[in-house]
């Protein structure tokens, strides 16, 4: 078959453009073990650097004696705070307006924060010398609870204990952050007063930890000839991370290479600056040499970036009927030693505000607490858009707690609350405009789908046999429909460090019809080389095995903002449609040329334009590239290429509904998912294969989350889960099968209708299997209890509603 | 997580690993699948300055089946624990044990000699062997002797093994016929070590009955067999329960070990009487 020959459709097959499986091009070289991550970087004379943490959570720094580390052969410097003064760089700036210690300046805040930074020939010396460096420590008292800091006499942060203005408004207290208030606080309050029903209780989401199959790390590599500073990086911002590195070292930002090559997984771990990336920097400024910093895993878990710790205190009004009048939440967020939370300036507590879920709730109010502790800083989005998940835990616990006090089905409740699907655009009480949605339709094919009278059926008859001692499992059935709200985000309300969220796309066609594609985005697993050049296909019909897309390194892709908050679909792949747009428009204005008519005259048909009424007569793309390069065309430059900047005029509001079936054992508190049915709508599907992998994966990472992963402190501030013995990572073993469903609610400001769905199956799976235990208990008398849901703590619900005898 | 540097030895028989211990003393400790050794020295919890390394010495190899008795080598992995049906047919408790240690990955470097060996209250052959009433052979500067499983554990990573002695084979004596064998482990996860696991056997008017993870040794209790001997579960279970002394960790506190313990042990003698002839 030719191109004459071909319909249409086949033609349209043949690009593999939007809405095709097309197989992910980047597993060839990650399943033959040729991905190429930090640590595969060697340079020439390479050194490498290991830090000296501290064993203490709270204490101060008395002295640091290098010498016997010095001594040892092979060792090229020991680096501390006072080696940093000089330059300014022994504290640095964080995303959150806070500054953070690079190297323990006086004091240590944390278990596991970087005291010294040993650089060595190679990385075993680093690591033996590191235990070489004597540190003098006095210890402080240690607050790890949020609410005992906020009345504790001990001062955290002793740099700005006087200061009682922060980044984000009035501090109240010594060790208190910021206050952050939406909504009508007074009206919020007056509907509770008046209401038929109020629930309340204090929803905990638990610390954890994004922890990415590969830790953080960097290549610093300063050419003292040039001037010019390379620096590899496990980033998911690496144009930020120039800005940055420039604004704080005073490297003009030209002299500055920053690359993100292969990333194993991120999760918002690898959105913030750490010390290591710092140190490596300064080393090989010292030097003259590259040096490399690679974490291990316990440093991982212990010291790089956590996720949530949100104790969210909430009130739920409705009326006896069931109809929600007013929600109220109040949250404590731990933030840890530093503020260094991952979310755009003017959200202090992310998109913590989106916590009306996907019910039209009249009136709301929100107020978010940031309290230092002595715990790691971090608050990143663990693969969920700024507090999200929190959100949406928040919410789709309140509905279960309301349902209890109604005496209600919770699927009922939600069914009866959800917005409407004529109510899009919908304005929410707290602040933003949904884009689109229709839930009724996604929750009704949901309940079908798993037969959901049945279940119900079938978990009314397990209470009776439980009652009746024939069984000692418990049958739980947990609903969730969450609203996600992604793709930050438009400049004018949404920047990091100034820096204004937007994404970019620069695309260079070849004279043979091929193409490159570079984004200011950067994938960590997300598949974007394989999905980003599927919108080109499909926007300037050449195929997209033709297309190779390239991310990470700041010398050739347009800046952008990075991968993080399900942003790069939204927004840097709306700048991919934008760009080939510009592509397309030229080379109608080509084609027209070419087929000696107007410009209007020409049609575009999947991969070519052709003349109206003539469709016989048309010139390909790939003709129009040549001819872009190879001839005079009057009123025209030659080539073919375009850049877009793209600031999306709204965020975009993907959302699903998820049901899990779960068995419970009362007297192991072992569980077993017997069933996980996963609705995402995210808009348009441009590789429903990918859909169906980011969404495995997602609530894999959920049940992670809601069944027994954890950072954990004792009273000490030592971290108890620092290993992954103890650091739930499931296997596939954990990992149940997922079934998996869509509908399409096209967003109607994006240029392909596209929400982004990676984040999803997070922000929905976690309530979802909470959900599932508390039902399970809930014909037994349980309202509330707090996660992980590990077999110890689903063994002291049990065993607190006397189900042990 | 880089372990300090080493000597690495790999003898081949036994008595030039007895002459390398010797010649080292405590800098010196043998190593065979690494899986316990190797993780403790990444976390520079276990540094010494000569590894020495059993694989080499086929004298630690093999698995023999006689009629009365079974013997390991100290060097076999918990993977053929698990692939050798001779030893299946003998005493199948040893694969249903042997499959909930770990994962594959673990179990192919794994030895069942160094399972036994290591101390470590959360490793599940020494409870095991103990139900067994297994004896260890050791091999030191002073010769050749036995100690019965039972009498092995002192203290958590402590035990009758001298430094300088080898721990070369495992006997076994095969329970009769008739006797039903049952093992029972919670986990949190593939991988995880014990919550608390049971190891049962019981029939022909004999019982033996030992626990794992539970407290700073495994837990092997006579009062707790001879209940079950006499057909006395609850007997069993709550000498069982006197025995242990679980203390709190991630996995849970200790109330909810004693429950999960005595779920084990239950479910473990339900299984293994169901078996008995
Ligand atoms: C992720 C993971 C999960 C695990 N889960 C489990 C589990 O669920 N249950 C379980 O039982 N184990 C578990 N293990 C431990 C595993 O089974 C080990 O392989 C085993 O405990 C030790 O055997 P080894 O051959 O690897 O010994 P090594 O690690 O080489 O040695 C362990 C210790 O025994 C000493 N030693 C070894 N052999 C001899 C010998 N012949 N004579 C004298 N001393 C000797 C060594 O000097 C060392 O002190 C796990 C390990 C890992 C890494």
């Amino acid at each position: 078959m030719n191109d004459q020959t071909m319909t249409p459709e086949e033609r349209a097959a043949n690009l593999k453009g939007m809405g095709s499986s097309r197989k992910r091009v980047e597993d060839v070289r990650f399943t033959q073990g040729k991905g190429n991550y930090v640590d595969d970087i060697k340079l020439d004379g390479m050194l490498f650097g290991d830090f000296v943490r501290s064993p203490y959570a709270h204490a101060r720094v008395v002295s640091v004696n290098k010498e016997a580390a010095l001594a040892q052969p092979g060792v090229i410097a020991v680096l501390t705070a006072e080696d940093l003064a000089p330059l300014g760089l022994h504290w640095m700036p964080t995303l959150a307006g806070d500054k953070q210690m690079v190297l323990a300046d006086g004091k240590v805040l944390f278990q596991g924060q970087e005291v010294a930074f040993v650089v060595a020939e190679d990385r075993y010396i680093a690591a033996d010398a590191a235990e070489l460096v004597e540190v003098e420590y006095e210890e402080l008292p240690v607050l790890t609870d949020p609410f005992e800091a906020l009345k504790s006499d001990v001062v955290l942060r002793e740099d700005i204990a006087d200061q009682t203005e922060g980044a984000h408004g009035p501090r109240k207290h010594h060790n208190h952050i910021f206050t952050w208030e939406q909504g009508d606080k007074d009206a919020t309050e007056a509907i509770l007063a008046e209401a038929d029903v109020v629930a309340e209780e204090m929803v905990y989401y638990h610390r954890t930890h994004p922890c990415p199959l590969e830790t953080c790390g960097s290549v610093a590599s300063m050419d003292k000839v040039t001037g010019k500073l390379t620096l590899y990086g496990t980033f998911q911002a690496p144009h930020a991370i120039r800005t940055v590195v420039s604004l704080i070292s005073g490297i003009a930002e030209h002299n500055i290479r920053v690359i993100s090559p292969d990333i194993g997984g991120g999760f918002g771990n690898k959105v913030g600056a750490y010390a290591g990336y710092v140190c490596s920097v300064v080393a090989s400024i010292v030097t003259g040499k590259p040096v490399k910093w690679v974490e291990d895993r316990m440093e991982n878990l212990m010291s790089t970036a956590f996720a949530r710790d949100y104790w969210m205190q909430g009130k739920i009004a409705a009326t006896k009927d069931g109809k929600i009048t007013g929600l109220w939440c109040h949250t404590t967020a731990d933030h840890g030693g530093f503020d260094a939370c991952a979310d755009p300036t003017k959200f202090p507590a992310g998109f913590m505000n989106i916590c009306t879920g996907s019910y039209d709730i009249p009136t709301a109010y929100l107020a978010v607490d940031g309290v230092y502790t002595n715990k790691a800083p971090g608050g990143v989005a663990y693969r969920c858009s700024f507090r999200v998940t929190e959100a949406a835990y928040f919410i789709e616990r309140m509905i279960e707690v309301l349902a209890i006090k109604l005496n209600m089905d919770a699927a009922e409740l939600r069914r009866i609350n959800f917005i409407k699907a004529d109510q899009f655009p919908y304005q929410s009480a707290l602040g933003w405009e949904y884009d689109s949605g229709d839930y009724h339709t996604a929750w009704d094919k949901a309940l079908k789908a798993v037969d959901y009278d049945g279940l119900r059926a079938e978990q009314a008859q397990r209470v009776e046999e439980f009652k009746a001692g024939k069984t000692r499992k418990l049958l739980g059935i947990g609903l969730t429909h969450f609203t996600e709200i992604v793709g930050a985000g438009p400049v004018k309300n949404c920047d990091i460090l100034g820096l204004g969220m937007f994404d970019s796309c620069e695309i260079r066609i070849h004279p043979t019809g091929s193409a490159i594609a570079r984004l200011g985005t950067i994938s960590q697993g997300q598949g974007h080389a394989t999905t980003f050049a599927q919108i080109i296909a499909s926007e300037i019909g050449l195929p997209a095995d033709d297309i190779t897309l390239e991310e990470g390194d700041t010398d050739t892709a347009p800046y952008g903002l990075g991968t993080y908050g399900s942003r790069s679909t939204p927004v840097a792949g709306a700048a991919t449609a934008m760009a080939a747009r510009k592509i397309r428009a030229k080379a109608q204005m080509i084609a027209a040329y070419l087929l000696e008519v107007h410009d209007d005259d020409v049609e575009w048909d999947v991969d070519r334009f052709s003349v109206k009424g003539a469709p016989e007569r048309f010139k390909t793309m790939k003709e129009i590239a040549f001819a872009a390069y190879n001839q005079a065309i009057p009123g025209l430059e030659p080539g073919l290429e375009a850049v877009s900047y793209y600031d999306p005029p709204n965020m975009t509001y993907p959302f699903g509904a998820y049901i899990c079936v779960m068995e419970i054992d009362v007297d192991t508190g072992e569980w077993d998912v017997r069933k996980f049915y996963a609705l995402d709508d995210c808009g348009t599907r441009i590789n429903p294969m990918i859909i169906d992998g980011q969404v495995h994966g997602g609530v894999t990472e959920a049940l992670a989350i809601a069944m027994g992963q954890e950072i954990a402190y004792d009273e000490m501030g030592n971290v108890k889960t620092g290993t992954l013995m103890d650091f739930f990572l499931p296997t596939a073993w954990e990992t149940p099968n997922y079934i998996t469903d869509y509908t399409v609610t096209p967003s109607p400001h994006h240029p392909i209708g596209a929400k982004g769905v990676g984040e999803s199956p997070n922000v929905g799976g976690v309530p979802c299997f909470s959900n599932a235990v508390h039902d399970a208990f809930r014909p037994f008398g349980l309202v509330q209890s707090h996660m992980p849901h590990d077999h110890w703590r689903i063994w002291k619900i049990a065993n607190g509603l006397g189900m042990h005898g | 997580m880089i372990p300090a540097g080493f000597e690495y030895h790999r003898p081949g028989d036994i008595a030039s690993a007895i002459g390398i211990l010797q010649e080292h003393g405590d800098e010196a400790r043998v190593i065979a699948g690494g899986h316990s050794l190797i993780p403790m020295m990444k976390l520079r919890m276990a540094e010494m300055g000569h590894l020495v390394d059993l694989q080499a010495i086929d004298e630690l190899k093999g698995i023999q089946i006689g009629s009365d008795t079974v013997t390991l080598g100290a060097m076999v992995t918990q993977h053929e624990l698990i692939t050798h049906d001779g030893l299946a047919a003998a005493i199948p408790l040893i694969r249903e044990a042997a499959l909930q240690i770990a994962d594959p990955q673990v179990r192919y470097m794994g030895t069942v000699g160094g399972n036994v060996a290591n101390g470590d209250p959360g490793n599940d052959m020494p409870g095991l062997m103990q139900c067994l009433n297994a004896t260890f052979e050791l091999s030191g500067p002073d010769g050749n002797r036995s100690v019965a499983a039972r009498e092995f554990y002192e203290a958590a990573y402590f035990t009758a093994r001298e430094d300088e002695e080898i721990l070369t084979r495992i006997s076994i004596p095969v329970p009769g016929a008739g006797v039903g064998q049952a093992y029972e482990k919670q986990k949190r996860k593939i991988g995880d070590y014990a919550t608390a696991a049971a190891a049962v056997m019981v029939g022909n008017g004999t019982a033996s009955v030992a626990m794992t993870n539970l407290a700073d040794t495994p837990i092997w209790s006579e009062g707790a067999s001879a209940a079950l001997a006499d057909g006395d579960v609850n007997g069993c279970v709550a000498a069982m329960l006197d025995a242990i002394e679980p203390v709190a960790d991630n996995r849970g506190p200790v109330e909810f070990k004693k429950h999960v313990a005595a779920v084990m042990l239950r479910r473990a003698i339900d299984r293994a009487q169901s078996r008995a002839g």
